[in-house]
């Protein structure tokens, strides 16, 4: 007679058979007998937070920083609840998640019990699907398609709901064969055709662009890799969306660097002007396209995106191929070696017009600022931090706002998965936890949170988790005393009036740093900036670094609402004669 | 929108919207009907009619045929949206126009009235199947099948022969001829 385990045991053995080793949690009533089972499987380590959402963002930072799906294990009612946000956000950035929640026992589900609600009802919304486990014999199998549904496709959150009365029960155990295809899902669609349109399109183009996104960092490594061929095969420019970064290396020639809203004037205004856009994983997000009529409205568009549904859901495309882009990628490469060995020189003359053009864009400096001698201007600390870590391996994670924009625009990006930030949803605290996550997924190498003092508030509390599994992360604070984002668009927006957006008994940093048993350092001047920061790598501990930046800074360049890519606002002169009027006004 | 050849040909305020019908298959599970309203309403989209009910007791499938407005793009959307849900098998869609489909929805009628009225409400109906369900010597139940707006135009039209409840399903529909759904 086969082995009967019970639910609990059958949930770790299948985190095993999945190779899970870390698992982001906090205890509570209806997960009890889980925490119980977890001394007896030592191969699963498990990391105590200090909030559920904490829990979450670190399993998020986990999962991009190696491209493997993370885990959370939370208790019922507001554990569940408190995982919400860290769901969405996955779910917006396409983050593979499994969420293991704990539920009252099956007989009083729906009694209004203790901690009892939802979870799958409010889940279903922000996850990419999720189970309720009635039943002890189904659990195993639950198990592993959760994990199934979050790495195939388009990654993304799962939840397993399990009432505490089937962590108890007993079952047989057995792995869980993959299935070719999920309910006759399957991703990869194109066909050859497909690739010849596209390399006939690319043949012609003489103002191409390649606009890639988080879809490449994504499909893996190797895909970053095949995209460098092309971009070199090809020796047209190229620019990423926030997410895409690192996907090819930022100091190359033809990286044009970030687009969008607070993009760069020739990455905005090549995506204008360009005729042939080449879209490898991204998903014309608003922040991108700006004013969605006046989109780059004299290209042919191609678009490579393994979720059928970001296809034509913003912009209408020319070419749309459906598939992994490692795959696809690998396709266009193989076709292009046959039939046009000799395109890139060839093609140089074709598109040298263009570059020149780029070149005067380029010219412009457009992520330039003014220096001073007085008080740190937040892009030059974001400058010289990435200067002092270049020869690292660095891993950064960011929260949401200003200093996010600032670490995009000037923290330059080698490689992918170095790069953690949450752009869809926009979560300030995701970044602390993140760089939890991170760190402990790489243990030895530097990892830092680019932060504002805002967000930092929103989850400080993760410092504690940093501090017991002794996580050298670095939070390097921007502290301008102001939501700066909101008072940018205050400023821009509403005549300055800067309602509610100043934080007024902001705690002390250094304080609080000594205060969770790590190390503060706080920076006053850019005279100082340099070693400051030395300092802080130097230390093999857990840092807050509060630096203290210029309070009225804003963050350019920047295409205001409901204006399109070439109708940018450079800097504080430029923004007088663009007033932003009318409808843009709506817009976020 | 100046001289724009591809993106914008196509765009979403200028289509007009159609009615169309989805017929959506998925598995008979907990929950599942919650994540397909879910999606419409989540995401915006709208829906005129909806009838559910297990076709398949072997596989465990469920048919869902909901009626929608919306212009190409969004129902679009709703099909590829539709599809990535885990439960579903496949979707279907036809517009309301459409020949080679057969739509129908059944309404339950309760007069209350005298005799002369109570026929005369049975005379009217007589072009949409009726079928006497329940008889007393003052009230009768009926049940007909026809379109969505012939029902529309039975129940106001039969006001005057003493209709007093109305209960109607959502449309079903089935491709006509030898051809089956893909």
């Amino acid at each position: 007679m086969p082995k009967l385990y019970s639910g609990a045991e059958i949930v770790f053995k299948c985190l095993e058979d999945q190779n899970v080793s870390h698992i982001f949690g906090y205890p509570g009533g209806a997960v009890l007998p889980i925490y119980d089972e977890l001394k007896n499987f030592n191969s699963i380590k498990h990391i105590l937070v200090r909030h559920e959402q904490g829990a979450g963002h670190a399993a998020e930072g986990y999962a991009r920083s190696t491209g493997k799906p993370g885990v959370l294990l939370v208790t019922s009612g507001p554990g569940a609840t408190n995982a919400v946000t860290a769901l969405t956000d996955a779910y917006m950035d396409s983050v593979p998640l499994v969420c293991i929640t704990g539920q009252v026992p099956t007989h009083l589900i729906g009694t209004d019990a203790f901690q009892e609600c939802d979870t799958t009802g409010i889940t279903r919304p922000c996850t990419k699907h999720n189970w309720l486990v009635k039943d002890i014999n189904d659990l195993a199998e639950v198990m592993h398609k959760a994990f199934e549904v979050a790495t195939t496709g388009r990654p993304g959150p799962v939840l397993v709901d399990i009432p505490k009365d089937i962590q108890f029960q007993k079952s047989k155990y057995k792995n869980y064969k993959k299935n070719k295809k999920l309910n006759g899902k399957s991703h990869d669609n194109y066909t050859q055709k497909n690739i010849d349109e596209l390399i006939n399109l690319i043949s012609k183009a003489k103002k191409p662009i390649f606009y890639t996104g988080g879809g490449v960092i994504n499909s893996g490594t190797k895909a970053s890799e095949l995209l460098r061929e092309l971009v070199y095969t090809t020796g047209f420019p190229i620019t990423s969306t926030l997410q895409g970064l690192g996907c090819f290396p930022a100091d190359d020639n033809q990286f044009l660097g970030m687009l969008g809203m607070h993009g760069t004037y020739e990455a905005n205004n090549a995506m204008y002007s360009c005729d042939l856009m080449i879209n490898v994983g991204a998903r014309f997000d608003d922040r991108i396209t700006g004013k969605i009529d006046e989109f780059s409205p004299k290209s042919k568009k191609v678009h490579i995106d393994i979720d059928p549904s970001s296809i034509n859901k913003n912009v209408k495309v020319d070419l749309a191929i459906v598939g992994d882009i490692k795959s696809v990628l690998t396709s266009t490469l193989k076709t292009f070696k046959k039939s046009k060995n000799n395109f890139s020189k060839s093609n140089k003359h074709q598109i040298s017009n263009w570059w020149e053009q780029i070149q005067k864009w380029r010219s412009k400096r457009s992520l330039d600022y003014i220096g001073s001698e007085e008080t740190i201007k937040p892009q030059y600390a974001i400058e010289r931090l990435y200067e002092l870590t270049k020869d690292k391996d660095t891993y950064i994670t960011t929260e949401v706002g200003q200093h996010q924009m600032w670490a995009a625009q000037h923290y330059k990006f080698n490689k992918p998965n170095r790069w953690m930030t949450s752009g869809g949803l926009g979560t300030m605290g995701y970044g602390l936890p993140a760089a939890v996550g991170v760190q402990i997924a790489h243990p030895k190498k530097l990892v830092i949170d680019i932060a504002g003092e805002a967000s930092v508030l929103m989850t400080m509390q993760e410092m504690s988790t940093a501090v017991q599994y002794n996580l050298p992360i670095k939070i390097f604070i921007l502290n301008n005393e102001y939501m700066g984002m909101v008072r940018q668009w205050q400023e821009l927006l509403h005549d300055k009036n800067y309602s509610e957006s100043y934080t007024a008994a902001l705690p002390d940093f250094v304080k609080m740093a000594e205060a969770y048993g790590c190390v503060g350092i706080r920076a006053k001047t850019p005279e100082e900036l340099d070693d400051k920061i030395i300092e802080m790598l130097n230390t093999d501990r857990p840092v807050i670094f509060d630096c203290l930046v210029d309070k009225q800074e804003n963050c350019f360049p920047m295409i205001p609402s409901g204006k399109p890519h070439n109708q940018m606002l450079l800097g504080p002169k430029d923004q007088k004669e663009k007033k932003i009027t009318g409808k843009g006004r709506t817009l976020v | 929108m100046a001289n724009s050849k591809s993106a914008y040909s196509f765009a979403g305020k200028k289509q007009k919207p159609d009615t169309h019908i989805i017929v959506v298959w998925v598995d008979n599970e907990a929950g599942v009907l919650a994540r397909v309203v879910g999606l419409f309403s989540g995401r915006g989209y709208n829906i005129e009619s909806l009838a559910v009910a297990e076709v398949d007791q072997k596989q465990n499938i469920s048919r869902i045929t909901i009626v929608t407005t919306g212009t190409p793009q969004v129902v679009d959307q709703i099909k590829l949206q539709l599809k990535k849900l885990v439960p579903v098998h496949k979707v279907a869609d036809f517009k309301r126009e459409d020949k080679n489909v057969i739509f129908k929805e059944m309404a339950l009628f309760k007069f209350v009235a005298n005799n002369g009225k109570l026929n005369k409400a049975f005379e009217a109906c007589k072009n949409f199947n009726p079928v006497i369900l329940d008889k007393t010597n003052k009230s009768n139940v009926i049940q007909i099948t026809a379109l969505r707006r012939e029902i529309d135009t039975m129940s106001k039209n039969l006001k005057k022969f003493g209709l007093v409840s109305v209960s109607r399903t959502g449309a079903v529909a089935m491709t006509r001829g030898s051809e089956i759904f893909k």
